[in-house]
């Protein structure tokens, strides 16, 4: 198991944004985590990545209990992630944003080292024109393919998406997803958070639905389609979820 | 070789500032320029060193003088009291100041924006205060150089020759210091600070020794610089140690070069301290001199915040590459 | 002793409702606009100037003088916003600090070549008043008293008026109150007005027992940093809580040190207190 989170739970003040969530990743596969807005799924990013400490439960990454350390700790020993608003340096270059994944996460390069990452990872996310230019200069489909590539660059073993895909055209779309396979082709384990539902549910080996702060369902795409408790909290529609595994 | 060469060529324009300031008195034989390049070396060693902290960590300190009057008091006193040599003294200067950063940096690094900058306001308030009543350091009168230790330098003369010479030293360290830390790896880290500190946490970068280390490094130039500065002015005292104009001063002088580069703080400090010597000789200004200063800083904020050199760099991308 | 120790109290706490009233400009800029007013210290010098020369000038008693100088104050607040502050409102600290600090270093330039360096003083006599054992100056009295007017009147505009209202909202939340119609600009600038008419009679009122220059502001503008602190940074009422405290320690050190020690334990509490509890002594919000 490359994590396990075991009985996770947060509070903010009154609001109860997390309760007792637990579950095993095996190393390798793609795990889709989704659920209404307000689930707490980015807060289950948080507190897996070190943002938050978790009020109970023990977040477990690569055999060491990692609850409540720092976010660097958890870069340095194998984690990315990118954010949901999206958090460029603006004042730095593309490659220089990559660079930084690359020099202080778990690659640890040397700069001429980080140089030659943030190329070749430029290329594969189709960055490479815009390596020169300012960070902030970029459009938003853009600056998502920085965020992935800075976490790509880091050359992490467990990477947290959190929804790379939201505001993008379909044909944006479709190319982020050829580049979350290739990153998994590359034996990099993936959770991602994602409200494009055809698109996570042709990703993912496994899904995980969060409503209220509790998983309510975990299992392989199909079975989340059909599970009666999703479709009434979540997906609604019946149908919907047979449509959706068609990629309509 | 002539790729290599342009490849630093913001090191080499800053060094070439540095020099033509620094022979500038030795060519023309002038104390009185000498007088003159020495506050300009001076005050490009402070506002090169600030622009560690300030322009590549993005953290605004406005009592940065303190680790100017720190260095300066432990020096003077290892003259006056222990006998010790001006090197001696500018070094227990410069590592006096960088004690005092490194345990400040540990309790205020975790504020941010405006409150760390009122944080280094009290901490210079303090420290002057404190001092003021620290016996050892003369408290409010301050300590006086028996003119004695200057014979050791083969007199007055000799010794002011000297210390010019150790400031140019100084001023050419800080500004290979400023340049690699530009350019490091370590520095890189710095920037991602900067721009966003808690993404740069997230990537990995180890944000609070990153953080005190920079403020560790922005504050040993200043403790050196004060202990010649001191050994040179012959007196001491808290107003002279730790005046908050001075701290201010160096913030404007980053903002004209433009924060963030290596060679914004040289100019901005040299084009600050022509532009002082000008309006105080200028009959027309002379009285005028706090508030032409004042008009100037707020043009630059208003409209060129970047400064000279970031300006530069955003108007003319292609410069970018080597402009730093 | 005794007598001595109630008399420094009485000193001390009569002179912090005049510095509360001072911290309380700074803090209300601060907490409606996250501006750190670093010309609020050259704004005070003004008020004293001002009430000096209409008084020994135009022979207008420094009480009216006050109003009138406040009324300068908020105008003056109000052009320099728009001059110094206004399009930098939206900019990285930096450039509000030192926006401000320009304004600063005009007014010390110019009013040095104006006013000189010389001290000043009010030639304002109103005897004083026995207490029991106690002798308590008039001048600070009335201070303290038109000090804890000024704040009640703030308390109640803020509270009750219709701009008062618009600060308030803008406060909690500019971009929601610009969408319901409020006008920012005008809301920012009348703060700033606020604020420096704030400082401005505060300085006014302590010209009227202190001799002062325009160098003065300094260490006004320090003690408000202090009080608003410990008050809590955009907490106006709290300033005078804060005043009242910093009144205490001015009033009961020099009892048990030498007077100079006192900036020292007033600056190293002041950085203890950001760095313990950033929002003062009394909680507040964020």
């Amino acid at each position: 198991m490359i994590l396990q989170v075991q009985g996770v739970t947060k509070r903010f003040g009154g609001l109860q944004a997390l309760t007792q969530v637990t579950f095993d990743l095996p190393e390798g596969q793609i795990l889709g985590l989704i659920g209404p807005n307000g689930a707490g799924k980015t807060t289950l990013f948080n507190v897996i990545d070190g943002v938050y400490k978790p009020d109970e439960g023990r977040v477990i990454f690569l055999g060491e209990d990692v609850t409540g350390k720092k976010p660097y700790y958890l870069a340095k020993k194998g984690l990315a992630r990118t954010h949901q608003i999206v958090r460029p340096l603006n004042e730095l270059t593309v490659r220089e944003n990559v660079m930084v994944g690359a020099c202080f996460g778990h690659a640890s390069a040397n700069l001429s080292t980080a140089a030659k990452i943030a190329d070749e990872v430029l290329d594969l996310l189709g960055l490479a024109p815009k390596a020169n230019a300012l960070a902030g200069s970029l459009n938003v489909a853009q600056k998502k393919r920085l965020e992935m590539a800075r976490a790509i660059a880091s050359q992490p073993k467990l990477l947290l998406l959190d929804e790379v895909l939201a505001g993008l055209n379909p044909s944006e779309i479709a190319s982020m997803v050829k580049t979350v396979r290739a990153v998994r082709d590359r034996g990099i384990t993936i959770i991602m958070i994602e409200h494009v539902m055809s698109a996570i549910m042709n990703l993912s080996d496994r899904i995980l639905v969060l409503d209220f702060g509790k998983l309510i369902a975990e299992g392989t795409p199909e079975e989340i389609a059909n599970n009666e408790k999703v479709i009434q909290a979540y997906l609604g529609d019946p149908k919907l979820a047979e449509r959706l595994m068609k990629g309509e | 070789m002539s790729k290599k060469f342009f490849q630093h060529a913001s090191l080499w324009l800053s060094l070439g500032t540095v020099l033509v300031i620094g022979l500038w008195p030795i060519v023309t034989h002038n104390a009185l320029n000498r007088e003159t390049a020495f506050t300009v070396l001076s005050a490009v060693a402070l506002a090169s060193s600030l622009n560690i902290l300030l322009g590549y960590t993005g953290y605004v300190s406005f009592g940065h003088v303190v680790f100017f009057g720190f260095g300066g008091y432990v020096g003077f006193y290892t003259i006056n009291v222990l006998g010790w040599n001006i090197w001696m003294a500018m070094l227990a200067g410069g590592l006096a100041a960088a004690l005092l950063a490194y345990l400040l940096g540990v309790a205020i690094l975790r504020l941010r924006g405006a409150y760390f900058a009122l944080a280094t306001i009290g901490i210079n308030e303090a420290v002057r205060a404190f001092i003021n009543n620290f016996a050892p350091f003369g408290g409010p009168t301050g300590m006086t150089l028996n003119f004695k230790i200057y014979k050791a330098y083969g007199g007055a003369m000799h010794a002011l020759q000297l210390v010019f010479y150790i400031m140019v030293g100084l001023t050419i360290i800080v500004t290979i210091l400023s340049y690699w830390v530009r350019t490091s790896k370590f520095g890189l880290g710095l920037l991602a600070i900067r721009e966003d500190e808690d993404a740069a946490e997230v990537m990995g970068v180890i944000t609070p020794s990153a953080k005190n280390w920079a403020f560790v490094l922005s504050a040993i130039i200043p403790g050196m610089v004060g202990a010649i500065y001191f050994f040179k002015n012959g007196t001491i005292e808290p107003g002279l140690a730790f005046p908050l104009r001075t701290s201010i001063e160096m913030i404007v002088m980053i903002m004209l070069g433009g924060q963030g580069t290596v060679l914004g703080p040289i100019l901005g400090a040299a084009g600050y301290e022509t532009m002082r010597d000008y309006l105080l000789v200028s009959p027309l200004f002379k009285n005028l001199q706090l508030a032409i200063s004042g008009v100037l800083l707020l043009l630059i904020v208003l409209f060129i915040p970047r400064g000279l050199v970031g300006w530069l760099r955003q108007r003319y991308p292609k410069v970018r590459r080597w402009l730093i | 002793m005794m007598d001595a120790l109630i008399r420094s109290l009485i000193d001390g706490l009569l002179l912090g409702f005049v510095y509360g009233i001072a911290a309380m400009g700074l803090t209300l800029i601060w907490g409606v606009m996250n501006v750190i007013n670093l010309s609020h210290g050259s704004l005070i010098a003004l008020g004293m100037f001002s009430v000096y020369y209409l008084f020994v000038g135009l022979g207008i008693h420094p009480y009216i003088a006050l109003v009138l100088t406040a009324v300068l104050g908020l105008i003056f607040g109000v052009i320099i916003y728009f001059i110094a502050v206004h399009r930098v409102i939206n900019a990285p600290e930096l450039s509000t600090l030192l926006a401000t600090y320009s304004v600063n270093m005009m007014i010390l330039g110019i009013g040095t070549a104006i006013f000189t360096t010389t001290p000043r003083n009010i030639p304002l006599d109103l005897g004083s008043i026995q207490f029991g054992e106690t002798v308590v100056t008039m001048t600070r009295l009335i201070a303290a008293v038109i000090s804890v007017g000024v704040a009640v009147g703030l308390f109640l505009f803020l509270k009750y008026t219709r701009p008062g209202r618009y600060i308030r909202a803008v406060t909690d939340n500019r971009d929601a109150a610009e969408i319901v119609g409020v006008p920012s600009a005008q809301v920012l600038a009348l703060t700033f007005g606020l604020g420096t008419l704030l400082a401005a009679v505060s300085g006014g009122l302590i010209a009227t027992f202190f001799p002062f220059t325009i160098l003065s502001g300094e260490t006004y503008e320090l003690k408000s940093f202090v009080i608003g602190v410990l008050g809590g940074l955009g907490n106006p009422v709290g300033s005078l809580f804060g005043g009242l405290i910093l009144g205490l320690i001015e009033g009961l050190v020099p009892m048990a040190m030498p007077t100079t020690w006192t900036p020292v334990l007033e600056f190293v509490l002041f950085v203890l207190i950001l760095l313990v509890a950033p929002n003062g002594l009394f909680g507040g919000e964020e």
